[in-house]
């Protein structure tokens, strides 16, 4: 295929669908992302019905675990994440190839340190005695959280491998429908966190 | 890469690779249909074998146990891995043509979806080979099944997992292509009824396999990683399995049963001469199934015990699922009425399937009443009904169509003669086989019983059961005989195969190219073969485009690799509860070859290929002679 040398004027206005590969892509992520919401929802409701159940005796509960300043730092890192890749499209639709790999990187940077407070807080529980065996409770807590915990290794691993390959040779109608893809799919993410911060942390703080 | 190429004799090798690596659609459809074939078969025996141990009572022809694993692949076999991919062929095969599409939105998706499947399958069917078969039903109740001894179970959690995983990829793709890749023209209520179930069975698919997924991991990580969501003495619920199985389960037999549906809506009007009556409602009657099938699942769980209200609630909204395929088959029977009928072999099927399905339909409403469910529940009155839906509904489709879409597909026919005597041995065979079965039910038979007492009035109907079933096995066995003929046939190289298409495949010249159109139609309006030809349209086919260079996607043998890691990584997770030292590693290196695969897709830039027109117009000459396609 020839390339096509673009300037930011002849640059079209919905780079993510100038094709039909584009606009097929676009389309497929979002009835990807309509089939993810399916998948957390059967988690989500796995998880109410389990939270706080354990064997006779089981001393840990939402009250005794959670704690929201690490789960409020945790939320505000993944949604200033969410806007860095805001900012990366907005380049993308000025034909800035700088624009978005830079805050592409701090997205991804974002991710990690979400990433990072979220293993120790895995961590910390197994190491106080709820690990993943320990409990019906343990068990839904961390499928829950670790499956969104492994969408954000995906969607990381997938955004650098982005960043690497065109951070050279810059935008074209075949690498950008790629990242407008990752950044919905980031977004969903994203959406997906707050839940789990409204219904496992600030619902179980509650009690 | 060159499509002139193609002419030449290829070796095996070649060959071989070629259909390892292909991302055509109509290859795919193939192989999806032999591969469909493959599993029919092989569930078929499995129920033969059942149906011998039946067929006297203290029958000791095969152990409990093996019996337990029989009627446990029986069902997985022939709801995932046979009826699922034989249809799957179909609209792989078919859809892209009638929407006048090239090939499907995601060619390389369209491959992964195959060989996930495929190697699911495979992996599910080692059980047999390597430590016993899953046991505890189709279902698989997590009560039961968390403490079946052996490998069974997670034999059919890796192997349901790897296929479904493929199957939801399908159901994407097949979703994004109907939406976006429509020929100029093809509007959505210009879309005919196949295409149509296609678009929401895949939006069912896109909605109920989730759930699966997520109950099939809790059971992996229950059984082979001491989790704890299924055992209760540590907080765990059993029910939580029932309901995130039947929240897929039912869902999946509207998603088998709507394309059933449609291919019966393309045969219907074809052989009665007739435009489709009702074709908006027969639309709308299609979507409210789909959104209908989502809201009954619990009706498979009345006797759970959750309470009354629900069960009314539940009751309800499946006895409504009736009105929706009432429309339906009230209008299969009025666009028959006072057509000028012709009864082929296709045509055949779809008379025999209006009344079987409608007596499976019937007996669904009875079961839909609460009370009365508890009276059948667990009886051979579930056995019979869900099998006069399947067959009655689902498998004579899929063999109607065989024989409906051979010509496209293959550019061969099958023997209408003996088509016909094959309907009647498999048609007979299977009121025989499952209407008695309704009476056994009554009577009071529980199902999934491996023998019977003798003496308690259900001797002769179980004896004349079993006679049934092995007429429907000489059916199948027919039917093979006859595709295995159908290779000596003459190719039919022309279009319309019947001389009463409708819908926009039976205007493609046959065989069909590789890039499907060599210009993309324009679609004038419903039922565009049949529109061109009362035109007088010798081509049967306006086009919307000059005669230009085409753009077709490249082969890759990645999907087949990312399939082989996790086909690789399951056998890690098998053996994890067993303790041995490798398991883990074999995990970390088959999802390893995964991910380096995707990673490989993603990095490496694959912009596909440009036939050009010499190519196309060479093509043409080669495949339909002197002065191409006319």
């Amino acid at each position: 295929m020839e390339e096509t040398k673009f300037t930011p004027q002849t640059w079209p206005n919905h780079a993510e669908q100038a094709t039909a590969e584009g606009k097929n892509k676009f389309v497929g992520i979002w009835i990807f992302i309509c089939s993810d919401i399916v998948l957390f929802a059967s988690v989500f409701a796995t998880y109410l019905s389990l939270r706080n159940k354990g064997p006779a005796g089981m001393e840990f509960t939402t009250q005794s675990l959670f704690e929201l300043p690490l789960a409020f730092v945790m939320t505000m890192l993944l949604l200033t994440s969410s806007l860095t890749s805001v900012y990366a499209m907005y380049h993308m639709k000025n034909y800035n190839i700088k624009g978005v790999i830079t805050w592409m990187a701090i997205t991804v940077l974002l991710g990690l340190g979400f990433l990072g407070l979220e293993i120790y807080e895995f961590y910390h529980y197994v190491h106080i005695g709820f690990g993943y065996t320990q409990s019906a409770f343990s068990s839904a807590f961390f499928t829950l959280v670790g499956t969104h915990g492994l969408h954000v290794i995906i969607g990381l691993v997938w955004i650098t491998c982005l960043i690497v390959r065109n951070a050279k040779r810059g935008l074209n109608l075949y690498n950008a429908p790629k990242f407008y893809a990752a950044s919905i799919y980031w977004h969903f993410i994203d959406v997906v966190w707050v839940f789990i911060f409204t219904v496992v942390y600030l619902m179980g703080v509650l009690g | 890469m060159s499509s002139v190429a193609v002419s030449k004799k290829k070796g095996f090798g070649a060959v071989l690779w070629d259909y390892l690596t292909t991302v055509d659609h109509k290859k795919l459809g193939v192989m999806y249909l032999f591969a469909g074939v493959l599993f029919f078969a092989i569930a078929g025996f499995e129920a033969l074998l059942m149906r011998i141990q039946l067929m006297v009572p203290n029958n000791d022809f095969i152990s409990a146990g093996l019996f337990n694993e029989l009627l446990t692949m029986h069902g997985t076999t022939m709801l995932f891995l046979a009826a699922t991919p034989l249809l799957f062929g179909f609209m792989n095969a078919i859809v892209p043509l009638q929407i006048g599409a090239r090939d499907v939105a995601f060619p390389f998706l369209n491959s992964l979806g195959f060989w996930l499947f495929f190697l699911g399958a495979i992996f599910m069917h080692l059980s047999f080979f390597m430590g016993g078969a899953p046991d505890a039903g189709w279902t698989s109740y997590a009560s039961l099944s968390l403490y079946s001894p052996g490998h069974g179970i997670d034999f059919y959690v890796l192997g349901l997992q790897i296929s479904g995983a493929g199957t939801l990829i399908s159901g994407i793709n097949f979703i994004v292509t109907i939406i976006t890749m429509r020929a100029p023209g093809m509007t959505f209520m210009r879309m005919p009824l196949f295409t149509w179930t296609t678009l929401i069975s895949s939006s069912l698919i896109l909605f109920a396999f989730p759930p699966l997924t997520v109950g099939l991991f809790f059971m992996l990580v229950d059984r082979m990683f001491g989790a704890n969501f299924f055992d209760h003495t540590m907080g765990g619920n059993t029910i939580i399995w029932e309901h995130l199985f039947w929240i897929f389960g039912h869902p999946e037999v509207y998603i088998l049963v709507l394309p059933a549906f449609g291919l019966f809506s393309e045969i219907i009007p074809v052989f009665a001469r007739k435009r489709l009556f009702g074709y908006s409602s027969m639309v709308f009657a299609t979507i409210l199934i789909g959104f209908l099938g989502f809201m009954v699942w619990a009706h498979h769980m009345f006797t759970v015990g959750m309470g009354p209200t629900a069960n009314a609630i539940f009751a309800i909204a499946t006895m409504a699922i009736a009105v929706p395929t009432g429309m339906k088959v009230f209008n299969w029977i009025l666009t028959i009425w006072g057509g000028s009928i012709k009864v082929t072999v296709p045509m055949l099927y779809a008379l025999g399937f209006i009344p079987s399905f409608v007596a499976g339909g019937v007996t669904g409403v009875m079961m839909a009443t609460a009370p009365l469910d508890y009276q059948l529940h667990d009886s051979y009155f579930i056995v019979a009904h869900f099998h006069y839906v399947i067959v009655g509904g689902i498998v004579t489709a899929i063999f109607g169509s065989m024989h409906y879409y051979w010509p496209i597909m293959f550019n061969r026919t099958l023997s209408e003669k003996l088509g016909v005597l094959t309907f009647w041995v498999f048609f007979i065979g299977f009121h025989l086989t499952f209407f008695l079965q309704h009476f056994l039910g009554l009577m009071g038979m529980p199902r999934r019983v491996f023998t019977f007492q003798a003496d308690q009035g259900w001797d002769l109907f179980n004896y004349i059961s079993s006679i049934g079933a092995i007429m429907m096995a000489v059916g199948v066995v027919l039917l093979v005989i006859n595709v295995l003929l159908s290779i000596k046939t003459p190719p039919v190289n022309r279009r319309d195969y019947w001389g009463d298409g409708r819908s926009l495949e039976w205007s493609i010249q046959l065989p069909v190219p590789f890039y499907n159109f060599k210009q993309t139609p324009l679609v004038r309006g419903f039922d565009p073969c049949w529109l061109e030809k009362q035109e007088g349209n010798k081509e049967m086919m306006t086009y919307a485009e000059p005669l230009g260079d085409i753009h077709m996607p490249n082969n890759s043998i990645l999907p087949l690799i990312m399939s082989i890691g996790l086909f690789i990584a399951a056998f890690g997770a098998l053996y994890h509860p067993d303790g041995v030292s490798w398991s883990v590693p074999v995990i970390v290196i088959g999802l390893g070859i995964t991910v380096l695969a995707m990673i490989t897709r993603s990095v490496k830039d694959d912009h596909g290929f440009h036939v050009h027109v010499e190519e196309v117009i060479a093509t043409e000459e080669r495949l339909y002679g002197k002065g191409g396609n006319k």
